[in-house]
């Protein structure tokens, strides 16, 4: 393990390079490059509010803006975002990467970090320009930010440690790559983005909580809409969670490792 | 000391009927394997500094994936690898190349998959740049460019710094003629320095020209570790080898080892060479006219016959090689138990030094087809200048000169 880490470490001006290259190359033919990271997600929020917000907006409690509802689907949007850019990229990166390990001697979980490294920069801009829109939209955000941080780091740990476990597992099994695209969009409307926890029958409520992403996103939704300190109860659960897929993924790495180029 | 040590290293794939059971193993639990598909066998070898190993085999011999052991993207399923100091190996050129970026940005980027930092590539980007090549192109992006330029930037990025090991597949044999002249300098040049060489390649020149012994690879073993030519003579005696048929070496007097291969439909009986008083000679001198008389014995039926010499030099370097098909006498339909006696009269215009003659005999064009009998090493010349005037190379091309003083 101390090994690999050195290697990691040896490796760091890689992983830089590798998500500056992918920005550059985002911009590089392209008018709007980066931009589109951003117009992505909100053109996806804007569908939503413009779809839902007619069925929706009545039943949210707690904000009195006209735009609230708005602004509840682009908070959780941004949490999911980094979820799902992490671990659905994570499924399929050793795999797309699989000439590059046969041909190149180098440690092969420098493509996870680089993942999470562009991934976090994509969200941090997403934020920004969240922000941006918050202040137009006449809603300001409190100093429940200082959270963020930490929701952030369930997030990433949660989503490399289930977007790697399938990854590795992905080189020996590819169905579980098409398997994954599926369950990811199941995973999207069974997680509090669209709707709220209280517009579901009650005896379903408690249900919800099953899925790790409901407590993280709730979080996002308490700094970033409601402007208060997440409910850390339900982050126990998710944050457990975290920690052994990433684990898993870990051991998973070392047991595979001897293996993996075989069938790449 | 040696700085690379293969140890003993076997590498096989092995198949599950599930890949679950794959898995499950890893967790403690074992399976038996469907199938174990076995690609080398018990590998020994080492290269000592500055040393320079050629590894040759057919396709499908397990060249590719004991240089993937030997870099360490696979890993050997038994025994080990030990190497001191650092590899650097083109297994492709222009891994990790993006076609967006520019010809410098992409020298950065892969030179970090190669484990250097952007300040190590700082000091060499300029000599990069000048060893490519290839002028402005060097900061537009890569999509525009020409294969071959890709390429001079690929491998001026892998050997920007000398490595201990150089480890090279093939990847030379593209490119242009000039480029090919500049690497290969390098290649020499760092060897000088100690880099020791692995190189892979079915180029005959090549490997006899660069390296001091090769290895030959079939079905995952080593079959041969020796003096290139002899491995290189074994080895195109395979190629030629059909069923039934036999690769016999021995050594002969002067430590040369001669490769006799076939399948035996015709053999050579006797080789001669003659002067133009008919008499055997070992030592001829620059341009005298000689004559190589081969002796046949057919020993079945066969629809043709064609007999090729080739005279090589020191190095084994090919210096001139015809054969009766270009000579247009294929003799055909041959009753089995003739024997036949060829006579090719020339005059040796070569240079001074030490030649020999590889004989063979076959149907068609090449040996390819049908190989009755291939010798390599069949016979050895000395050639000594005793009446020419001094001049230094494998040819004699004699000039006439005129001057004016002007």
């Amino acid at each position: 393990m101390r090994y690999t880490l050195q290697s990691i470490w040896a490796y760091r001006y890689f992983i830089i390079s590798s998500i500056k290259t992918e920005f550059k190359t985002k911009f590089a033919r392209s008018k709007f490059g980066g931009l589109w990271m951003i117009f992505h997600p909100l053109a996806q929020v804007l569908i939503y509010a413009l779809v839902l917000s007619a069925v929706l907006k009545a039943k949210l409690s707690g904000i009195d803006s006209q735009y609230a509802y708005a602004i509840y689907l682009m908070a959780g949007m941004v949490g999911w975002n980094l979820f799902i850019d992490i671990s659905s990229r994570s499924l399929g990166v050793f795999i797309e990467n699989g000439n590059l390990i046969q041909k190149m001697s180098f440690p092969k979980l420098t493509l996870p970090l680089i993942v999470i490294g562009s991934s976090l920069t994509n969200f941090f801009l997403l934020f920004l320009a969240m922000v941006v829109v918050f202040g137009f939209l006449g809603h300001y955000i409190s100093f429940a930010i200082l959270w963020i941080p930490i929701l952030v780091l369930i997030t990433i740990t949660l989503a490399t440690g289930v977007g790697l476990t399938l990854g590795i597992l992905n080189v020996f099994i590819r169905d579980i790559g098409q398997i994954m695209t599926i369950i990811f969009q199941f995973w999207f409307w069974l997680t509090p983005i669209v709707y709220s926890k209280s517009m579901l029958p009650k005896e379903y409520q408690d249900l919800l909580y099953l899925n790790p992403m409901s407590g993280v996103v709730e979080g996002y939704h308490s700094i970033l809409v409601y402007n208060k300190v997440p409910n850390l109860e339900l982050l126990i659960y998710p944050s457990i969670l975290a920690i052994f897929t990433f684990i898993l993924a870990l051991f998973l790495y070392q047991k595979s490792n001897r293996e993996m180029a075989d069938l790449l | 000391m040696s700085i690379l040590e293969v140890k003993d290293v076997s590498k096989s794939f092995i198949d599950y009927s599930s890949e679950w059971k794959r898995i499950l193993s890893w967790f403690g639990l074992s399976f038996e394997p469907k199938e174990e598909h076995k690609i080398l066998n018990h590998i020994n070898f080492s290269i000592k500094r500055g040393e320079a190993i050629g590894i040759v085999g057919q396709n499908g011999a397990g060249k590719s994936t004991l240089l993937k052991i030997v870099t360490q993207t696979l890993k050997p399923s038994k025994g080990s690898v030990n190497i001191n100091g650092r590899v650097s190996a083109i297994l492709e050129l222009g891994m990790g190349f993006h076609p967006d970026l520019t010809g410098r940005q992409n020298v950065y980027h892969s030179s970090g998959l190669m484990g250097f930092t952007h300040s190590q590539i700082d000091a060499v980007i300029d000599e990069i740049e000048e060893f490519a090549e290839i002028g402005d192109y060097f900061d537009q992006p890569v999509r525009t460019y020409s294969s071959g330029m890709g390429m001079r930037v690929a491998f001026g990025v892998a050997t920007a710094y000398r490595p201990d090991i150089l480890i090279i597949d093939e990847a030379l044999s593209v490119g242009d003629a000039y480029f090919q002249h500049k690497s290969f300098d390098r290649i020499r040049k760092f060897q000088e320095d100690g880099t020791s060489l692995l190189l892979v390649s079915h180029d005959r020149n090549a490997i006899q020209s660069i390296c001091d012994r090769a290895i030959l690879l079939e079905g995952g073993s080593v079959i041969k570790d020796g003096e290139p030519e002899e491995v290189m003579d074994f080895y195109n005696a395979l190629i030629a080898q059909k069923e039934n048929s036999k690769v016999e070496q021995k050594i002969l007097d002067d430590g040369k080892v001669e490769t006799i291969s076939g399948t035996g439909e015709v053999t050579i009986k006797n080789i001669r060479l003659l002067n133009s008083k008919n008499k055997i000679v070992e030592y001829i001198s620059v341009g005298e006219e000689v004559s190589l008389e081969i002796l046949v014995k057919v020993n079945k039926n066969i629809d043709e016959l064609v007999l090729g010499y080739m005279i090589k030099d020191r190095l084994g370097q090919a210096i001139f090689g015809t054969n009766t098909h270009h000579l247009k006498e294929e003799i055909k339909n041959i009753k089995s138990e003739t024997n036949i006696e060829y006579k090719f009269t020339f005059n040796a215009n070569v240079g001074v030094g030490s030649y020999s003659m590889a004989v063979a005999v076959h149907s068609g064009e090449s040996h390819i087809i049908d190989n009755y009998e291939w010798r390599d090493n069949a016979l050895i010349f000395n050639v000594a200048n005793q009446d020419k005037d001094e001049f230094v190379g494998t040819s004699w091309i004699a000039p006439t000169l005129e001057y004016k003083i002007i």
